[in-house]
Order: structure tokens, then C-alpha cells, then sequence
């Protein structure tokens, strides 16, 4: 993988940067005496954000989780002495684009590293440019293409879990709460896949059993002809549908069923930024949901979480506090909140100044293990795992009663673990 | 004549002294324009100098793009021979689709074009097994070198794609002074008239189309190589209004159009997108304002005005 097998281009950088060395070294007191003027500039973080295209609704909450922490970071004094400052891209939700906008952070924009991406599809466009352009890419996108081991060593997800290990840990509440048999009904691409891969024998594993499986094409506007494939012994339905025609699938499942339905699990990706009180959604009543952190303010909440909620501005039902028509993506958004404050903490483990630090802060964060529950980590307790650059977390499995989403169960890390499918920490840089 | 050539092989000799004298950020954005300015010089060969609105041309981009990538991802061939698996793949799609769009024409033709590039679009998702769907997949660093040059380093890159465009550019200029282009001009102004000239118009529309197919196939296969990534994105239907857009813009039948147009369009996105988070609205009033004061595109707007003989 590496780019060594370049003799001509190496030596040619290795003459240019003695001869730069050189002269650095000859002009040194006139530099030296800006340094303090240097180390003063603000950290530049270069925030690839979904403002338009499929990924706007969590763009525009990434966004505002992004900058709440950094606001935080800035008034307890930055990194090391330094400010935060975020220059934020569009990129469309595009691969493309985002390709492009990771080159304009590393050489217009100048910034230290690059931040902030959810789906999947643009991080796999990303990750190869900023690779070769040796730019730390944080990446926020819980897809499981980190820890495959698909991308390179800049590339790191340190601030949210990967979806492998969060469909792996609801399979023991379901078999062992809900039911042993289960009917799958998840969208007929990647999203979907990525459910039935590692539901499946996770499942089995618990002891369960998948009945059915159901992909439904992309495309699909309704639902009805899909149901009556559903096994009639079936004691789940776990259902991943995502996109705007979730609510014509919620809604059509419930007339299907009428009031003799079987156990539902779902994921709330499907859901997240739609109001569960949203006209069709009241059959979801009784039906639980993976949340990678509580949308609903819970009654047993830590004050570091309220305090999260609060600076990220968001009220007990998990809606703006200025619009409480306006739900947030509180399932996911917390990964930019939590990635920053690793980023500062691994900045920091490098005593990173410059951009020529920016190996160093790789391995200061591949260093990282163990991330207690706190203020910087307020979804929970993080085990990172340097070699596979994928962090670990506790899930939250919750039921909706009256309208509202209420923590039933927390999964630990030890249900979301699995073997290492990459060592990263042995590729060169 | 001359004149003309003095301005192709201009623009070919400012591209590559460009290489030496452009900041990074801007170096890397023209290696990204000459490699898709060859999508949209196989579009101007259906398009801009046959007639052939096709809506469709994403999934010819796409199989040079999957062509190549998947070869890599699946086999040891290397870069060179997927950059020929990759023309053939365009090629031979190109060919098949040819075949049978071009019993159409006008509407219909867009019209089947579409579908046709919508069905290679769902086949990639179909076959996500093979092709990770919608997420696509990272085209590993090691196999993108040709005789030891790594297509990831800058220089390497750009280099690479100013080849490639010098060569579609240049064939595209040879192939419009040749016979077969005015031929293919005539059909675009009157399909009847040059049938009842003898000429066998299916013929040599279904051969543009192949030869189109075959350029946009390598402008997709090149950008595989050069950035990493193959995804089920560019098969989609904006990528083939894209090169509609950029041959518009440049100017449809111009030699030099396609690349203006591109970089018109890029440059247009990413200035804007500086300015504020509506840049679609930026970018299509400005689209507006040349549909409306330069119809013919750039490069036709030059030919109209100051420079009749050019090509």
C-alpha cells in the first residue's frame, strides 16, 4: 500500500528539503523571533459537512454539535493555548465533491486536519486523497469501512461506534427479550447490507434464529406487497428502512398488522431528525429502537450529558431549543462532539505545532485506549482500538412510550467487541 | 487551419507548463477538469458533432470507471491493462446500446439512453456484492502505478491526466477535419439529406457512438486510477447531465468547448460554494445568464462573433 517505489520524486524531496533546512537554519533569528507569533494561530479544522444533497438534515446538526464543541474547547482554553478555528466545505453529500474538498483543505485552506463526515460513500471518496495529501482525517460516519480495513492510516473513527459492532450487540436483547425468531426488512443496497451481514449470525450466535429477509429495493414508495411475505411463526421484525418513505413504511406496516402485531425493533437511523409524534408513526407505539445516545432527556441523566445538551442546544425531546419543530440527529451527532475533544486530547499526547506534526497526532491517537464516561465523552465509556482506528462503545436500546423514546436497555462494550480485520499501525505513512 | 492548430496544441502546451508553475490547491483542480473535460470531449462526439442527445452517457463513464476499478480490486492486472479492459468495456456497451438506442431518434432517444444508463446504475447496486453498491470501493494505492510512477503522487497525476486529455483533445480535433467528421456534421443538420447523399447514416452513428462511449469510458477508468475511488455515484443520471452541462456551456461542436465548459463549471461551484451555502443558486443564474446572452457556448459564442473557420 505504501508509495515508496518512487526513487526519482523522493530523493529530489529529500535535496529540496536539506537545501530548505539550510536556509531556515541561515535566516534563523529573523523566524525565530515570530514563533510565538506562530504557535498563536488558531488550529485549523477543516469540517467536511453534508450541507445539501440526501445528508443536509445531519449536516446541519453536525453542525451545530461541531460547533458547540467547539465553543466549549475555545473557552476552556483550546489546544494547547491555541484556538479551534472550523473551516467548513459543502460537499453535497458527493464523493466527488468530497475528494475535492478534502484537497482544499490541505492546500488552499491550510488546515491541520480534516473532520467530520457521516456517510459512508463520500468517506470512501475522501479517505484515498486524504491519504496521499498525509492529512489526519477524523471521520464521524459509524460505517464499518474504517475497521475493515478498506481505507489507510490517516483515516481514523475515533469518536463513534461502526455499525458491525452496533447491529451485533442488540442481537442478545432481542433473542433473549423479544424473540427467537426474527424477519429481517432492510433496504436492497449498501445501509442494508451491512445489517444483514452481521445481524445474522450475530443472532445465531444468541441462539435465535432469521426466519426471513426481506430487502427492499431503493426506489420502493410502498410497502404493501412486501408484508404478506413476512413468516406468519415470526416473533421479530427488525427493520432498517431509511429515507423519506420510512414514514409510508411505518405506516403501512401498521395497517398490515392492525392490533395483533409481533415485536419491532428498529434502528432509529431511519427516524433520526423526523418527529416521532409525525402523523402515521403512532404505531411504533411499544416498539424499541437502537440509539447510539438517547434522544429523550432521561431521568437518570449524568450532568455532563445535560450539560452536552444544553451547549449543543438541544431540549428534552431531543429538538432545537429555538425550534421545537427542528429534531435533532442525537443518535449520531454526538461522534463530532466526542471526536473533537479526542482531537484535542491527541493533539495535546503530540504536542503538536504544525502541520509537520500531523504523523505524530495519528499516532498519538492510535496510542489512545481507554475514554471514560465524561464531559468530553458524554454518550459514554469509548474503548479505541489503535490498530483497527475504530472506537468501541455501550448501545442503547430504548422503547417508545407516548411518543417518547425511554432507555430500556444499555449494551456494554464487551457485546459490541469483535476480531481485529486490519492492523493499520503496521502500514507506513 | 494553421491558426487553429496553433490554438489546440497552445492550450495542450500551456496545460503542461502549467504543471510546474500552479499552487497545489489549483494544480490538483486542473488534473481533476483535463480528466472529466475528456468525458465531455466523448460527449461533444455524440452530442456537440452528431446530433445525438443522448442522457445516458453516465453509463459509459461508469463501465470505464468499474472496468477498470473492479479489475484491480479482483486481479493483479495493473493499471495499464485496466485502462484498456476499461476502453473495451465502454466500448463494447457503447456498441450493444448503439445498436439498439439508434433505432430512435430525438426523444426517444433520450429517452432510451436514460434507461439504459438507469439499468447499469441498479445493475451496480444489483451486483453490490461485487461492487459494495451505493459505498463504492477504495482502488488500492498499490496498484495504481504505471511503470513504477505512482498515479497518487501529484505530479504523477497530473502528468497522467494531461496525457490523456491531450490525447482525446487531439483525436478529437484529427477526427472532425477528417471526412467522417463533416459527414457526421451533416448528419446533425440533416439525417434525410446525407442518407440520399449515399451516405449509411446508422453506420456511422452507431461508429460515433462507439467512438464516444469509448472516450467517456476512459475519462471514467482515468479518474478511477487517478483518485482512488470507484462508486455507484457516478452512474447516476446527474453525471450524465453533467457532461451536457459543461458541453453547453463550452460550446457543443467545438473541439475546445468541452474543456472550457468544464472548467467553467468547476471553478463556478467552487468559488461559490466560498461565498454562501445556496452556490446552486449562484451557479444557476449564472447558467441562465449565459443560456440567455451566449447560447452557443463559450467557444461558439467565439466562433460567432470573431472566428468563423473554428473547428
Amino acid at each position: 500500500m505504501s508509495k515508496s517505489d518512487h526513487p526519482q520524486s523522493s530523493s529530489r524531496r529529500a535535496a529540496l528539503k536539506t537545501l530548505g533546512a539550510a536556509g531556515a537554519a541561515a535566516t534563523l533569528p529573523l523566524w525565530a523571533r515570530y514563533t510565538h507569533a506562530q504557535t498563536a494561530a488558531p488550529i485549523r479544522i477543516g469540517f467536511q459537512k453534508h450541507a445539501t444533497g440526501i445528508g443536509a438534515a445531519y449536516g446541519r446538526w453536525y453542525d451545530r454539535t461541531s460547533q458547540a464543541a467547539v465553543a466549549k474547547i475555545n473557552g476552556e482554553g483550546g489546544i494547547n493555548g491555541r484556538m479551534i478555528e472550523l473551516v467548513t466545505e459543502d460537499d453535497g453529500t458527493d464523493p466527488k465533491r468530497g475528494a475535492e474538498v478534502i484537497e482544499k483543505f490541505a492546500n488552499q485552506s491550510k488546515c491541520d486536519i480534516a473532520f467530520g463526515t457521516l456517510f459512508s460513500h463520500v468517506v470512501i471518496g475522501s479517505a484515498p486523497r486524504a491519504g496521499e495529501l498525509k492529512l489526519p482525517y477524523f471521520v464521524v460516519s459509524e460505517g464499518h469501512h474504517v475497521a475493515s480495513g478498506m481505507l489507510n492510516r490517516w483515516t481514523l473513527q475515533p469518536g463513534i461506534t461502526d455499525v458491525k459492532s452496533q447491529v451485533q450487540a442488540m442481537a442478545p436483547f432481542i433473542t433473549d427479550t423479544l424473540g427467537k425468531k426474527v424477519t429481517m426488512i432492510y433496504p436492497d443496497y449498501g445501509f442494508g447490507y451491512d445489517h444483514r451481514d452481521n445481524l445474522v449470525p450475530a443472532v445465531q450466535a444468541a441462539g435465535g434464529e432469521i426466519v426471513a429477509q426481506i430487502a427492499i429495493p431503493p426506489t420502493e414508495t410502498s410497502f404493501t406487497k412486501y408484508f404478506p411475505q413476512i413468516p406468519r411463526e415470526t416473533e421479530v421484525i427488525y427493520h432498517v428502512m431509511v429515507g423519506p418513505a420510512v414514514l409510508t413504511f411505518v405506516k403501512e406496516m401498521g395497517e398490515f398488522f392492525g392490533p395483533s402485531r409481533p415485536e419491532i425493533f428498529g434502528f432509529i437511523d431511519s427516524l433520526e431528525a423526523v418527529d416521532l409524534a409525525s402523523p402515521g408513526l403512532d404505531f411504533l407505539e411499544g416498539t424499541y429502537f437502537w440509539e447510539g445516545m438517547p434522544r429523550y432527556l432521561q431521568a437518570d441523566a449524568p450532568a455532563y450529558v445535560t450539560a452536552y445538551r444544553d451547549a449543543v442546544g438541544i431540549d428534552a425531546n431531543g429538538a432545537s431549543t429555538s425550534d421545537p419543530k427542528d429534531v435533532s440527529t442525537a443518535a449520531h451527532m454526538f461522534g463530532c462532539w466526542e471526536t473533537l475533544h479526542i482531537i484535542k486530547a491527541g493533539m495535546e499526547a503530540a504536542g503538536y505545532s504544525s502541520t509537520a506534526d500531523r504523523q505524530a497526532l495519528v499516532e498519538a491517537v492510535e496510542a489512545m485506549t481507554e475514554m471514560p464516561a465524561g464531559a468530553a465523552h458524554p454518550q459514554g465509556d469509548k474503548l479505541f482500538n489503535g490498530r483497527t482506528h475504530q472506537v468501541f462503545g455501550p448501545q442503547y436500546i430504548s422503547k417508545v412510550e407516548s411518543g417518547k423514546l425511554n432507555v430500556t436497555h444499555v449494551a456494554p462494550i464487551e457485546d459490541t467487541l469483535y476480531p481485529d480485520e486490519v492492523d493499520y499501525t503496521t502500514q507506513s505513512f | 487551419m494553421r491558426a487553429s492548430l496553433a490554438l489546440h496544441l497552445g492550450l495542450v502546451a500551456v496545460l503542461f507548463a502549467l504543471n510546474f508553475v500552479l499552487p497545489a490547491y489549483a494544480h490538483g483542480n486542473i488534473a481533476r477538469v483535463m480528466t472529466l473535460a475528456v468525458y465531455a470531449i466523448g460527449y461533444n462526439i455524440a452530442f456537440g458533432y452528431t446530433g445525438l442527445l443522448s442522457l445516458g452517457h453516465a453509463m459509459f463513464f461508469a463501465a470505464g470507471m468499474y472496468g477498470a476499478g473492479l479489475l484491480l480490486r479482483f486481479t493483479d492486472a495493473g493499471a495499464v491493462a485496466a485502462f484498456g479492459v476499461a476502453l473495451a468495456c465502454g466500448a463494447g456497451l457503447a456498441l450493444v446500446t448503439g445498436l439498439l438506442a439508434l433505432r430512435t431518434a430525438g426523444v426517444s432517444f433520450m429517452i432510451v439512453t436514460l434507461m439504459f444508463s438507469q439499468a447499469c446504475a441498479l445493475a451496480i447496486l444489483y451486483f453490490a456484492e461485487y461492487t459494495r453498491g451505493d459505498e463504492g470501493f477504495v482502488i488500492a494505492a498499490a496498484s495504481r502505478v504505471v511503470a513504477g510512477h505512482d498515479l497518487g503522487d501529484a505530479q504523477v497525476r497530473y502528468l497522467a491526466a494531461w496525457a490523456l486529455f491531450s490525447a482525446a483533445f487531439l483525436f478529437s480535433l484529427w477526427l472532425v477535419n477528417r471526412p467522417m467528421g463533416k459527414v457526421l456534421v451533416a448528419i446533425r443538420e440533416n439525417e434525410p439529406r446525407a442518407r440520399l447523399l449515399g451516405y449509411d447514416t446508422f453506420r456511422l452513428k452507431l461508429g460515433a457512438l462507439v467512438i464516444s462511449g469509448m472516450v467517456s469510458a476512459a475519462s471514467g477508468a482515468g479518474y478511477g486510477l487517478f483518485f482512488g475511488y470507484a462508486g455507484a455515484s457516478f452512474a447516476g443520471v446527474q453525471y450524465s447531465i453533467f457532461p451536457l452541462l459543461w458541453v453547453l456551456l463550452g460550446g457543443a461542436g467545438t473541439v475546445i468547448g468541452p474543456f472550457l465548459g468544464t472548467l467553467f463549471m468547476f471553478y463556478l461551484i467552487d468559488l461559490s460554494s466560498g461565498i454562501t451555502d445556496a452556490y446552486m443558486l449562484i451557479a444557476g443564474v449564472a447558467l441562465i445568464g449565459l443560456t440567455l446572452f451566449a447560447p452557443q457556448g463559450i467557444a461558439g459564442e467565439l466562433r460567432r462573433r470573431a472566428w468563423r473557420g473554428l473547428p
